[in-house]
């Protein structure tokens, strides 16, 4: 597991309350959890000439394209 | 890569986990029945096609685009995109209200209503086609909406199925396939008919300035004696198999509305072609126009009003065969005289194609008219 820092934030209660009811039955084991997820999402979104897309999403077009004939 | 327009390519199609608290949402709210055209424009809005547009215009953005041919934000879009409704349909609807557009009964889009207007049809008419005869199909398309127009951001809830849909690609596959091409230049072209060519003269005149070409043919409502699509489709299929370098080209779909606007349109479907990536766009003689409505080269000048376009339009002129050249070629690169050059007529080719007649090579190529000739009926009725 990659080393850990702790960072002492603070952020709006009603963003809190927020994502605290966000992360209900998501599987996450807590809030902290469920926040490293939602940040690494962030982080991880490209926005290139414009577009904003996950990797994720990337990859869903690139399989289409593939599907379709269009890239190998 | 070219930017959209105004910077950020637009999606509003919902992620699947808040589509499925939406859809609940939904049955509680106000329902409005769309056409097939508005729900053409629900998508080109939430795929980013119509960048930087989130939803139907406000009014603001309407007036300034009927009289200035630009958004409030000063950004050029010379069509208005707007959603008409009858005032009966949104009765207790007030600004604010979230409704459901719904298309054969199924719930397309959540739409955020921010601005109920009123508009003037005939005024409508005069700017944007230039006339109110009733003959011109755009005008007799606006005649016949609905009295109010509603403004506001969609959010896209369900896709529609098209018999065509593995032709179609929307700007963020388009763009993604362009940078897996590594091509920096990109040349796109328009088109609602079968190849002949000369089409295939300007595609290639073009496409030797650019990386590659976008041949890209709108998908949408015909009138009777078009081509079908699927055979544009196939007919361009044969031609980049026998007659194009490979990994040069790309033929995709594009599902938008055909407003026959002339010079306003020809601006229009540059900005939806920047949106899909291209950097530059062929603009034809007349292009989007329709009877004599407008001059042969007005669809050319009206680009001198957009300089901040963001594309590039380029403006290949009309090709001929010339006897005495031996080749297609066109008025700027060839001297010789009209008794030599045979131009190529859509009416004529359509004709023959109707008596199921193999056109000359000079005029279409004997693959790309088998192909079409394998179809029993290759027309829209």
């Amino acid at each position: 597991m990659e080393e850990e820092i702790e960072v002492k934030i603070s952020i709006p209660k009603t963003l809190y309350e927020k994502l605290v009811k966000e992360a209900e039955d998501t599987g996450f084991k807590d809030i902290r959890e469920f926040i490293i997820y939602v940040l690494e999402q962030l982080v991880e979104t490209s926005d290139f000439e414009g577009e904003v897309m996950s990797k994720e999403d990337e990859e869903k077009v690139k399989e289409r394209l593939r599907a379709l004939g269009y890239i190998d | 890569m070219v930017r959209p327009h105004g910077g950020r390519l637009v999606n509003r199609v919902v992620s699947e986990k808040r589509r499925n608290a939406l859809l609940e949402e939904a049955k509680e709210l106000p329902q409005i029945e769309i056409t097939y055209e508005r729900l053409i424009d629900v998508m080109d809005i939430a795929h980013g096609v119509f960048s930087p547009l989130e939803g139907f215009m406000n009014q603001e953005d309407y007036i300034h685009v009927l009289y200035d041919m630009r958004l409030a934000n000063d950004l050029p879009w010379t069509i208005p995109i707007i959603l008409d409704v009858d005032p009966v349909e949104i009765d207790g609807v007030k600004e604010g209200d979230d409704i459901v557009l719904r298309y054969n009964e199924k719930p397309i889009a959540i739409m955020k209503v921010e601005e109920i207007y009123g508009w003037d049809k005939k005024e409508y008419a005069r700017q944007v086609y230039k006339t109110t005869d009733p003959n011109h199909p755009g005008v007799a398309k606006t005649y016949n909406r609905k009295e109010l127009l509603i403004g506001g951001i969609i959010d896209l809830l369900n896709e529609i199925r098209h018999p065509l849909e593995n032709r179609i690609l929307w700007p963020i596959e388009t763009r993604v396939l362009f940078r897996e091409k590594k091509w920096k230049t990109i040349v796109a072209f328009q088109t609602r008919n079968v190849p002949h060519r000369g089409h295939e003269y300007v595609q290639k005149a073009a496409l030797t300035f650019a990386d590659g070409l976008l041949i890209h043919p709108l998908i949408g409502w015909k009138k009777p004696g078009d081509y079908r699509d699927d055979v544009i489709f196939a007919a361009y299929e044969t031609l980049i198999k026998y007659y194009y370098p490979k990994d040069v080209v790309v033929l995709a779909g594009l599902l938008m509305n055909m407003n026959y606007a002339g010079p306003r349109e020809a601006i229009h479907h540059a900005i939806v072609r920047k949106n899909f990536g291209a950097t530059h766009f062929i603009v034809g003689r007349d292009h989007a126009g329709v009877g004599d409505y407008y001059g042969p080269y007005e669809a050319w000048e009206i680009f001198e009003e957009f300089p901040d376009l963001g594309i590039t339009p380029l403006f290949i002129r009309e090709s001929f065969y010339c006897q005495k050249c031996g080749g297609m070629v066109n008025e700027k690169i060839c001297p010789h005289e009209d008794e030599y050059r045979i131009r190529i007529s859509g009416t004529k080719l359509r004709k023959m194609i109707m008596e199921r007649k193999i056109p000359p090579e000079y005029m279409m190529r004997p693959e790309v008219a088998e192909t079409i000739l394998k179809f029993k009926d290759p027309f829209v009725h």
